[in-house]
């Protein structure tokens, strides 16, 4: 495992270059907070792929397939289609209405300390959910990779936890940007040539995986069985499966565009025009990314078999042990260290977007009004709260340990994205009528219903066998039966926001609906790049 | 209460201006042309996903029949989505030159001594 450790270490040392570059160049809010906006298309593209291809798509993704088959493609495609959401509706009138975060767009129409402080709120929600999420991955990762190493769960945790903290709290958004440039190249690399190689075992015939695939043999219960991956159904079995999918789709199809460290993306270009292409970038980098995905996760179903991935550390393995069985020891270690390079990326996203939210929305503009008493103060603040989140993120991860399941953590910020952030910002762009009152209830309800209906679902409540390790929270028959919860928490969260804005009457938001519609179409008073 | 200009200090259009701007042909004509292409775009691809899921979920046979070789409807509607997203994309790019051309005419007509504040107040 010394390559592995050498490929990381190389990694973590030119990254903490970036870092030191970003420090020396970082001057004032908008340098820490959005990159000086300087940021180009193809860069920011990069970026937002990097920010975006998490654990979960990565280690997540391909197990899922190998194990569930086509129920498992289902979440490739649904990452991918969401950027459609982001290219239409969101990335450009965001860029022209807002400084650092959601909360500003809403709080230009609206009034902003209750929007933003329910922003904020809904925003760090998401952010703990998805920083847990990728950090227990992390650790685990670690833990299985180099369990000969002495280095274990807690020791890797810690690390990558340290880690982050020093590309936010010195390079700032500048830093995190370049870092998810270079891991998302270096994914993308390593994807493409494990793709090369699993095609290369079918003489490069498309057609050979997908017969191999349809016949895939394990055991289940004891027996052997073959099943067919290129039919959906494994996973999502009815009574309940198709509504849990069609639920998952909602998710998918607004929950991105409503996951506050990839909107926050957008405010590190000059102009929403840059906006846009660097969507399209991103469409080209993740969609490709995501086929390739598809075919690794079926190669390793009918390479591996689905007996020797759960044998053999469980799901999140599947793509590394793939890796070392088609391109042996020294591939194994470059893809293990770029999985590593994948997580720190993506947590450094996610906890500047949290510090950024504290800082500006909380901070400066819910607490103080809006007057920042000293100049610099809002980087300050947002600094230390990167230093806070971090640790915060340390110690709940470490006290939920490497059995907790990473993907349906993911999954639940990604739900509360869809339900709480999703409409409310898409109201608040296109709606005339949105009020105040609206927002509060939309958000309120998004959020409420989202992490509610999750605690009494199927992922919290359920009966474990005695005897058995404890799985589920509370010990009781589910009282919501689906997993996944945007079948009801999306509409709720619009409706609220509707029913709210039409009790309501805010003619100065109504007054205001001809500036954003003037801003967000033709970029008028958009700030531009500085620093 | 705090007027959205105290507490986000980015720099302020005037609401006159902007009513102005708002009720213009060029500015009218800017968003009709946008709108036709993303509210059908927007709507095909959301009915287009969501049809998926269903064809997926509650017509598992019908997802389940053989296309070319041993691959099935359910993973050429997967691949379809990405040529469809990849497709959208596409054509956006190309519309949005006129769009950019159109929002150009409309910036040209406003007097933009008045409209555009010094950059970066606030700051």
């Amino acid at each position: 495992m010394t390559i592995s450790l050498g490929v990381f270490f190389a990694f973590v040392a030119s990254t903490l270059g970036i870092t030191y570059w970003a420090a020396k160049r970082s001057r004032g809010a908008s340098a820490y907070f959005a990159a000086g906006r300087r940021i180009t298309a193809w860069q920011n593209g990069f970026a937002v792929a990097g920010d975006f291809m998490s654990a979960a798509s990565f280690l997540g993704l391909i197990g899922l397939i190998a194990l569930q088959g086509f129920d498992g493609v289902f979440y490739a495609v649904g990452g991918f289609v969401a950027f459609v959401t982001i290219l239409l509706v969101v990335a450009e009138p965001l860029r022209n209405c807002g400084k650092y975060t959601m909360g500003d767009v809403l709080a230009y129409r609206l009034r902003p300390r209750p929007v933003r402080a329910l922003a904020a709120l809904s925003t760090l929600t998401i952010a703990t959910l998805y920083m847990i999420a990728q950090m227990v991955g992390a650790g685990a990762l670690v833990a299985l990779l180099l369990a000969g190493s002495g280095i274990g769960y807690n020791t890797a945790v810690v690390g990558v936890g340290v880690l982050m903290m020093v590309y936010v709290v010195f390079g700032g958004m500048l830093a995190t940007t370049w870092v998810q440039i270079v891991k998302a190249m270096l994914l993308m690399a390593c994807t493409v040539v494990l793709t090369a190689l699993v095609l290369r075992q079918f003489h490069f015939h498309f057609l050979d995986l997908f017969t191999a695939a349809s016949q895939v043999a394990y055991h289940q219960k004891g027996e052997l069985v073959v099943k067919d991956f290129l039919q959906p159904g494994l996973h999502y079995r009815p009574p309940h499966g198709p509504l849990d999918l069609l639920s998952l789709s909602l998710i998918f199809a607004f929950g991105t565009a409503g996951l506050p460290h990839i909107l926050v993306k957008f405010y590190t270009v000059p102009d929403a025009k840059t906006a846009r292409n660097s969507v399209m970038w991103a469409m080209i980098v993740i969609g490709s990314y995501y086929v390739m995905t598809t075919i690794l996760g079926l190669g390793a179903a009918v390479l591996l078999g689905p007996d020797d991935i759960i044998a053999h550390s469980g799901t999140n393995m599947a793509g590394p042990r793939l890796a070392h069985a088609l391109g042996g020891d020294v591939f194994l270690a470059t893809v293990s260290a770029v999985a590593f390079a994948t997580i720190l990326a993506v947590v450094a996203g996610v906890m500047i977007s949290a510090s950024t939210s504290f800082a500006h929305d909380v901070w400066t503009n819910v607490i103080h009004r809006g007057v920042e008493r000293r100049s610099g103060e809002s980087v300050l603040v947002a600094r230390i709260a990167a230093m806070a989140v971090g640790a915060a993120a340390i110690l709940i991860a470490i006290a939920l340990g490497p059995g907790s399941n990473v993907l349906i953590l993911a999954t639940f910020g990604m739900a509360v994205a869809a339900s709480a952030n999703f409409p409310v910002l898409a109201l608040s762009l296109y709606w005339r009528r949105f009020t105040t009152t609206g927002a509060i209830a939309g958000l309120t309800a998004g959020l409420g219903a989202t992490l509610g209906l999750i605690l009494v679902g199927p992922n919290m409540m359920g009966i474990d066998p005695p005897g058995a390790t404890a799985r589920h929270l509370i010990q009781a028959r589910p009282w919501f039966p689906l997993e996944n919860v945007g079948i009801i928490s999306v509409p709720l969260g619009f409706l609220a926001a509707i029913v709210g804005s039409l009790f309501s009457r805010e003619p100065s938001a109504e007054a205001k609906f001809d500036e954003v519609v003037v801003r967000a179409n033709t970029g008028l008073g958009a700030e531009r790049a500085s620093g | 209460m705090n007027s959205p200009e105290e507490n986000w200090p980015l720099p302020s259009l005037s609401q006159m201006d902007c009513a102005r701007i708002a009720s213009s042909r060029d500015f009218k004509h800017l968003l009709a042309v946008k709108r036709m292409f993303i509210v059908p775009a927007f709507l095909f691809f959301l009915l287009n996903f969501i049809g998926f899921t269903i064809l997926v979920g509650y017509a598992p046979k019908l997802a389940s029949i053989r296309v070319i070789g041993a691959v099935t409807t359910a993973c050429l509607f997967a691949l379809v989505q990405f040529v469809l997203g990849w497709t959208i994309a596409g054509l956006y790019l190309i519309a949005s030159g006129k769009f950019d051309r159109l929002t150009r005419k409309v910036l040209a007509q406003i007097d933009r001594a008045q409209i555009d504040k010094p950059r970066g107040a606030g700051e």
